[in-house]
């Protein structure tokens, strides 16, 4: 079933956020194929009326009461940071709107 | 004096209690054993000498003044998968992307392990972030087996796999996604359990697959694992898929089991789990398994699972798709590594860039997958129907443990391959699953427990337990049953380390 | 395009989006305390920060406020539900996907009747509301503006991720031809009206508690297919609604009348000029890649949950207007005046903290509307409390402040110089009540006057007026008049 081309492993690489190089596109599209091709053996199985499991625990209602819990302070919330500045995260510039 | 490092945590414990010896100094022989191999099997990414020296100390303090020990286990020396967060210790996932990350919370697993007492060594091995079957995709190197150098540990819990079997300690922590505790355990002879999905907290347990993920004991002997598992287990309100009921009760079916006696109990034989691609020698020692069983008492019938074999394919549907989202936080913003941030760069350039540098083939590999497999115009046909296997599956199981009360199967298909071998190959990577992934599908525990060597490569096979959801204690039972019926534990006879 | 000439050729078709940040004590999926403000990064944990292995658990109280707000929009509620992942990637979203619901709502097909200006009464259709979490906030630096474009870096603080928020969205409101606008206003007001009822958020679109984003189409009088829409976002105030809505069918009109095409996407308000502009074209098409949250498990609620938060419900405010207008004996035009004004809660507020309603009545639509407007804000968002606004009302009844003084103890609490009674201190200005002073007062003022104190001293007691005036003038207004009387009175007939 699946053919996957250089531009489609280079549009699921954007979607990724994944600046993979040219040779990966190649490597990537040839190995996603073969894979993609086994796993679609799923299809086979007849499934229609079949619901699908999303969890595998049968739990539901589960829930946390209303109460503050002590989180972490600035410092410990800023020590892995790669970069901080006035208490908080420093990033590059960002180019994209807020969605 | 005994070598401390070959005793079970079970006599540890003993020995720390009652004062024979000090967890200091059972502590202290692990790392001096840790110094003197560790080289040659690379099981650890991090030691934590100072911490596990100071917890040592205060199990030693607590004993002396007569205060009763924080548990079965306390002063027992530990190696943590590196997947599992450490307040104030190196949690890096075998990736280069966390590599120097120093989480500021402790995972439930941890958090626990440090309240009973249990001493954590450091950091184990791992394939990035769980991936994979061999260790060997660590961005910090492979680990190697005891068995044989040049051949893998198992993975992704190949340092605590390889950490076990190089009596570096006596017990571990794995992580099993697809059977990365199982798999790990059968090619170095030694115990993994995999307890029913949501019966250990996953809170602080980097996600991977979090439908699938599931903590749990690793050991060299099935009631070391069993009371690991009661330390571990339990309801967590951190975690909203933890059961709130009590751990089985695993200890009891361990020490039940060691008696020797199966009478009574009905055991499944997967007739799925065979066949082409299963070795010959690993076939025998499972039959010869199969045979011990039933001399023990227990009833053999042959149980088939028709949809066990759509598991691969829609495991490595699920497990990618989850893991693309998962994975996505790794974005150089708040922690870990940031690449290419020289001022011109936009945030979504450097996000990019240290993806690309900070990840390795197999882990782009699996999020190029589920990206795919989620994507508008694929979601039908990929990940949701992969979730309808699920459910068929989950049917399958539901209807095997309405005739027996376990089932049983080769843990692997093959014995430890060659460090390398499989490296280009996803798909016969992925091979080496098989049989351990049904139990993550459908949530149900599973362990493996050494069966013997093959007897074409001498190295280490393993048998796997299957047990219902929340039944946990019935596969220690017939496990510990099966061990007790072997010629001595199966790790105890490999061979030495030779260390450059 | 003139305003009358897009509706002789199109019918505006509007849809609108709104969020609602829930007022619980704590975030939607951890403990950290759910408040606006604060030192930046001061209220997260591992789960909002989104370090790796934190797990979100499901704030109870939030899943009551979701199924609560269903119920009084007279929508069904969910027998089962999930979450979804929502993933894309953003640096103010820590696990670049949004925990929120999906195909799977909480609550769906409600509607929710409004009161035009005029009395007409609209019913706007409600989609679905459904539970999510807020992201962190960026802070652009460098550049000319402090906005995004330009920007050197940015600064991220994630105190308001994870705060529980409620997406409400309505279905296609159609036919509401020339009144669009303020049907748009009147629907948003109502929602904030209802929520503030029920106590489940602060409302305060100033402060981003309620966001609302327009989405407006035109379509040719008599086809039936949908015009492209656009999404206006960043509208952030009820006035700001209407103009949005407004500009657009104008702008999307030009385009149109002119030959050209509706471009699908994001528009931005710009309040300085009640324009909307583009917002940046996106690449490639959005793929959100939704997905059930493994790490959440369903919920579902039992009918008797829902009949028992039902029963919480408090009274609706269209109920409540009813009876609030019979209580204080009001003409339908004068209610009109006041709904128009948007000071019935307000009024209704302040007569809960004690002022009578004539009172508070007066205060809200005279010298606050006055306010208000100056202003160009909602009356609702002037930063004074109908607590306030009945203490002074209190102290003028209490005869510590005159009318004057209580205007300006008000100017002072919106200047945000604090409570009406700090104002009074800093500013000095209490009515004098102390007999000692005004004593004093009012015996230099007899002592300057001689001959009139001899006049009030012989009798003629209208002589006073003088005296009291001169006292009055000396303590600049801050005494209490009659006292004053009283006193000049009883100086000179001892
Ligand atoms: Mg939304
Ligand atoms: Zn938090």
């Amino acid at each position: 079933m699946p053919n996957i081309s250089r531009d489609e492993v280079a549009h699921l690489a954007k979607l990724a956020r994944l600046a993979v190089t040219d040779d990966e596109l190649d490597t990537f599209a040839g190995q996603l194929d073969t894979i993609l091709s086994s796993v679609a053996r799923v299809g086979e199985v007849a499934a229609d009326d079949i619901p699908p499991t999303s969890h595998s625990v049968p739990l539901t209602n589960v829930f946390r009461a209303d109460e503050v819990r002590q989180g972490l302070t600035q410092a410990e919330a800023l020590a892995g940071a790669p970069a901080a500045e006035d208490g908080r995260f420093r990033v590059p510039r960002i180019l994209g709107e807020e969605q | 004096m005994t070598d401390l490092t070959r005793l079970t945590a079970a006599e540890l414990a003993e020995k720390i209690r009652t004062k024979e010896t000090s967890a200091v100094e059972v502590t202290q022989s692990h790392l001096d054993r840790i110094n003197q191999v560790d080289s040659a099997v690379h099981a650890f990414l991090h030691i934590d000498t100072e911490g596990a020296l100071g917890a040592a100390r205060a199990v030693d303090d607590g004993i002396a003044s007569g205060q009763p020990p924080a548990s079965p286990l306390a002063g027992v020396p530990l190696a943590l998968k590196d997947v599992l967060t450490t307040k104030g210790v190196p949690t890096t996932c075998g990736s280069k992307m966390l590599e120097g990350w120093v989480p500021p919370y402790d995972a439930t697993v941890t958090a626990r392990l440090r309240a009973a007492g249990v001493v954590i060594l450091g950091k184990t091995n791992m394939d990035e972030f769980a991936m994979g079957s061999s260790t060997e995709n660590s961005a910090y190197g492979p680990s190697r087996n005891p068995w044989d150098t040049d051949r893998i540990p198992g993975g992704s819990g190949g340092g605590s796999s390889t950490a076990l079997a190089a009596f570096e300690a006596p017990l571990a922590i794995g992580t099993d996604t697809g059977g990365s505790i199982r798999q790990p355990g059968a090619v170095t002879g030694t115990v993994g359990v995999k307890p029913t999905y949501g019966g250990v907290s996953r809170y602080g347990l980097v996600a991977f697959s979090s439908s699938l993920d599931q903590a749990g004991p690793c050991a060299r002997t099935v009631l070391d694992a069993a009371l690991l598992h009661e330390v571990i287990g339990g309801h967590d309100p951190l975690d909203s898929t933890s059961i709130d009921a009590p751990v089985p009760p695993v200890v009891a079916a361990a020490r039940e089991g060691a008696s020797g006696d199966l009478t009574g109990v009905k055991i499944g034989v997967v007739t799925e789990f065979s066949g082409d691609g299963y070795q010959p020698g690993v076939l025998r020692s499972f039959e010869a398994a199969v045979e011990t069983l039933r001399g023990m008492g227990a009833a053999i019938v042959e149980v088939s699972c028709p949809n066990f074999t759509y598991a691969l394919p829609a495991y490595y549907l699920i497990n990618p798709s989850e893991c693309s989202s998962n994975l996505a936080r790794f974005d150089a913003m708040r922690y870990g590594l940031r690449v290419d941030d020289d001022g011109t760069r936009s945030a979504e350039e450097v996000m990019a860039a240290t993806r690309e540098a900070g990840f390795g083939a197999e882990v782009k590999r699996r999020i190029m997958l589920g990206t795919y497999a989620l994507s508008a115009g694929y979601y039908d046909a990929f990940y949701g129907q992969a979730q309808k296997v699920r459910t068929l599956i989950t049917r399958d199981f539901d209807a095997a443990f309405g005739k027996v009360d376990v089932l049983v199967s080769p843990t692997t298909p093959t014995t430890a391959f060659k460090i390398g071998e499989r490296v280009d190959d996803p798909m016969a990577m992925y091979l080496a699953d098989l049989c351990t992934i049904p139990a993550n599908l459908s949530g149900t525990p599973a362990l493996s427990v050494p069966s013997g060597l093959s007897d074409e490569d001498g190295l280490p096979v393993g048998l796997q337990v299957m047990a219902p959801a929340l039944q946990d204690q019935r596969m220690y039972r017939v496990a510990a049953a099966f061990e007790a019926s072997q010629d001595g534990l199966v790790i105890d006879r490999v061979g030495e380390l030779e260390v450059a | 395009m003139a305003y009358d000439e897009v509706l002789s050729r199109f019918d505006p078709v509007l849809g609108l989006e709104v969020h609602v940040e829930l007022n619980t004590n704590t975030k939607m999926f951890c403990g950290c305390r759910n408040e606006f403000g604060g030192e930046p990064n001061t209220q997260v944990c591992p789960t909002c920060l989104g370090l790796p292995g934190s797990l979100p658990v499901l704030n109870a109280v939030a899943v009551e406020s979701a199924m609560r707000i269903g119920l009084a929009l007279n929508c069904e509620i969910a027998e089962w539900c999930r979450f979804a992942r929502k993933n894309y990637f953003y640096p103010d979203m820590p696990k670049n996907f949004q925990t929120s619901q999906y195909d799977e709502p909480i609550a769906f097909d409600g509607y929710l009747d409004l009161e035009l200006d005029d009395g007409e009464i609209v019913r706007v259709g409600i989609e679905r509301a459904h539970m999510e979490e807020d992201t962190g906030k960026s802070l652009h630096v460098g550049g000319a503006t402090g906005r995004i474009h330009g920007a050197e870096h940015s600064l991220l603080d994630y105190n308001r991720a994870g705060v529980p928020l409620i997406e409400i969205v309505t279905k296609t409101i159609e036919g509401t031809g020339a009144r669009a606008p303020e049907v748009a206003r009147a629907y948003v007001t109502a929602l904030r009206d209802l929520l503030r009822a029920l106590g489940v958020s602060d409302v305060r679109m100033d402060q981003g508690s309620l966001r609302c984003d327009a989405n407006v189409s035109l379509k040719p009088l008599g086809r039936k297919e949908f015009g492209t829409r656009t999404e206006t976002k960043n509208v952030n105030s009820l006035r700001s609604v209407e103009r949005a809505v407004r500009y657009e069918m104008t702008r999307q009109g030009a385009v149109l009348a002119g030959g050209g095409e509706i471009v699908q996407e994001t528009r931005h308000f710009q309040e300085a000029d009640g324009s909307t502009s583009a917002g940046r074209r996106k690449e490639t098409s959005e793929d959100y890649r939704y997905f059930p949250e493994p790490d959440l498990v369903p919920i579902a609620p039992s009918r008797e949950w829902v009949e028992k938060l039902r029963g919480t419900l408090p009274e609706m405010p269209w109920e409540r207007r009813k009876r609030i207008q019979a209580d204080w004996s009001l003409s339908d035009a004068e209610f009109r005046d006041l709904v128009n004004a948007g000071a019935v809660e307000l009024v209704a507020s302040t007569v809960d903290a004690g002022a009578s309603s004539a009172e508070a009545r007066s205060w809200w639509v005279s010298y606050l509307t006055q306010q208000a407007n100056n202003r160009e804000v909602e009356l609702a968002e002037l930063p004074i409390t109908p607590a306030q606004v009945a203490r002074v009302i209190s102290l003028v009844a209490e005869g510590k402040l005159t009318n004057k003084l209580a205007r300006s103890v008000v100017d002072g609490v919106l200047a945000g110089e604090g409570e009406p009674d700090e104002v009074v201190d800093k500013r000095g200005l209490a009515v004098v009540s102390d007999d000692g002073a005004l004593t004093a007062a009012v015996d230099e003022a007899l002592a300057a006057n001689p001959d009139i104190a001899e006049k009030i001293r012989g009798g003629k007691v209208a002589a006073a007026g003088k005296i009291v005036g001169d006292v009055m003038k000396a303590t600049k207004g801050q005494a209490d008049a009659k006292r004053v009387r009283e006193l000049v009175i009883e100086r000179c007939t001892v």
